[in-house]
């Protein structure tokens, strides 16, 4: 009986500050956490979360190309973010696709703003040409009128509307990492939250993976690793072939909402709040050098586009992109032994 | 990146901008609203033109009578067997037969439903197979 009153009549606009973001999930945090009266940003999420990562997995592959990752895996900077700062969770999982509806219906009716994984591809109110089946998409619904639910996607600039036939599809979108209704809302925030020693933890393990990884596909090691790649892939794998590895990277650093540069300049925006909070000038002198970084990494986007259009000049070939990446896999590990020296232990 | 060198080459975002951080005259960081990017732009265009070139190759497929019409909608919604078979809960092997032109012919309607329903449309439009232009991605849905 209750479960077919919320069903029908359900119509609910819970007051929610919509801010946009460069990335799903640290948007998500950063709206729900200041939500329930804890105001962070997105680059002090990302940085918490120790979102800053670099891996090329050649035997990995996404439409036939290699993976490459610049941010931790999906959920990680949620995950820690929330063990940091003892932020508590419920997460739920569902089987029944309409079951997964009406929890959700009843926390709107309960005014709890519901954060939701799911596919893009079948998200309404994405372009068409962002519409891939890419199951790692995070939103808030906070509201729900007649048969729409109304949505705070962070990447959009402003809250949108989707269907509950798209939204249902895209909470059950298939393949690979399907989000199974995967839904999620914030139960507790504590009163007090030790920030300091948040990101000293967040910071040494950024620094961890980047620098000290035992595996040759991760961290600066990576980004060497993927410069050896690069300079053989036109006479290994002909000029066409090529660019499309080129066009993988390019997207996998600048189109799925990574801020700029791989995430590299939200880190840099990161270590500025870092200074502020630590009151340590030196934290400044480091987000410089990492806006640089990202400078570099948007220098090798460029040059890589330009191949693929076959637009390069004879300079800017493969040799010359390869040195470029071991330029910033130089500034990486120069930076990051820096910020690990100068980053209080906890 | 400066705030004023924030590109706004606008293309894929068809007007929807997104952010990107850079820094103001300060030397702060800020988020800074950006219609797009130029090497994001091609590298989406290149992303996409693959895709066109397998529909295309498979409408030749199916025009020999080499493929079902199934391969078709399969690639234009960017899946494969492997995908399809999980939406349409059905195991690959029946799918790879189901793109096969002979055995899609005498598909039951049940089995005709459920693929529609996984593309979003009917049993009818299963069965067809429209010329494809360029710009088959711009306006659809």
């Amino acid at each position: 009986m209750i479960r077919h009153f919320m069903k029908m009549n359900i119509e609910v606009q819970i007051p929610f500050e919509h801010h946009q973001s460069a990335h799903c999930e640290t948007g998500v945090i950063s709206n729900l956490l200041s939500h329930h009266g804890l105001p962070i940003s997105e680059a002090m999420v990302f940085g918490i979360g120790s979102g800053l990562f670099f891996g090329y997995f050649p035997f990995i592959r996404l439409n036939h190309l290699p993976l490459s990752a610049f941010r931790i895996s999906t959920g990680g900077i949620m995950k820690r973010v929330c063990k940091r700062l003892q932020v508590r969770v419920k997460w739920e999982k569902f089987r029944n696709h309409q079951k997964a509806m009406d929890v959700l219906d009843q926390r709107l009716a309960q005014q709890i703003p519901v954060g939701c994984r799911t596919g893009a591809f079948w998200l309404s109110y994405f372009p068409r040409r962002l519409r891939f089946h890419f199951n790692m998409h995070n939103l808030v619904v906070f509201g729900k009128k007649g048969s729409d639910y109304l949505i705070s996607d962070p990447v959009f600039p402003d809250p949108v509307v989707c269907s509950e036939s798209s939204l249902r599809k895209a909470r059950f979108a298939k393949g690979s990492m399907p989000p199974k209704g995967k839904m999620y809302h914030i139960e507790s925030v504590p009163d007090q939250v030790d920030l300091p020693k948040a990101i000293s933890m967040s910071v040494k393990e950024v620094c961890r993976n980047m620098l000290k990884a035992p595996i040759p596909f991760i961290g600066v090691k990576g980004i060497r690793y993927l410069a050896k790649k690069m300079e053989k892939w036109p006479e290994k794998l002909g000029e066409e072939k090529a660019s499309l590895y080129l066009g993988q990277i390019i997207r996998m650093q600048e189109e799925i909402g990574t801020g700029g540069a791989g995430f590299r300049f939200i880190y840099a925006a990161f270590l500025q709040e870092v200074a502020a909070i630590l009151n340590d000038y030196r934290f400044l002198e480091l987000s410089l050098r990492m806006t640089e970084i990202g400078d570099h990494w948007r220098a090798f986007a460029l040059m890589a586009s330009r191949n693929c259009k076959k637009r390069a000049s004879k300079t800017e070939n493969y040799l010359e992109m390869a040195d470029i990446l071991r330029h910033c896999a130089e500034c990486e590990a120069k930076l990051l032994n820096d910020l690990s020296a100068i980053t209080p232990d906890t | 990146m400066k705030k004023e060198d924030v590109p706004q080459d606008d293309h894929i975002q068809r007007g929807i901008k997104e952010i990107t951080y850079a820094v103001d005259k300060d030397g702060r960081y800020v988020k800074v609203p950006s219609l797009g990017w130029e090497p994001k732009n091609v590298a989406n265009e290149q992303a996409w033109e693959v895709i066109r070139k397998d529909i295309k190759s498979e409408i030749q497929l199916i025009k020999t009578g080499k493929r079902s019409p199934l391969a078709y909608h399969m690639v234009k919604n960017l899946m494969n067997p492997k995908l399809l078979a999980d939406y349409a809960d059905l195991s690959i092997w029946s799918v790879n037969r189901h793109l096969k032109a002979d055995v899609f012919k005498n598909l039951e309607p049940e089995i005709l439903k459920r693929y529609a329903d996984v593309f979003g449309i009917t049993a009818q439009q299963l069965h067809e197979i429209p010329e494809v232009d360029s710009s088959f991605y711009e306006d659809e849905y």
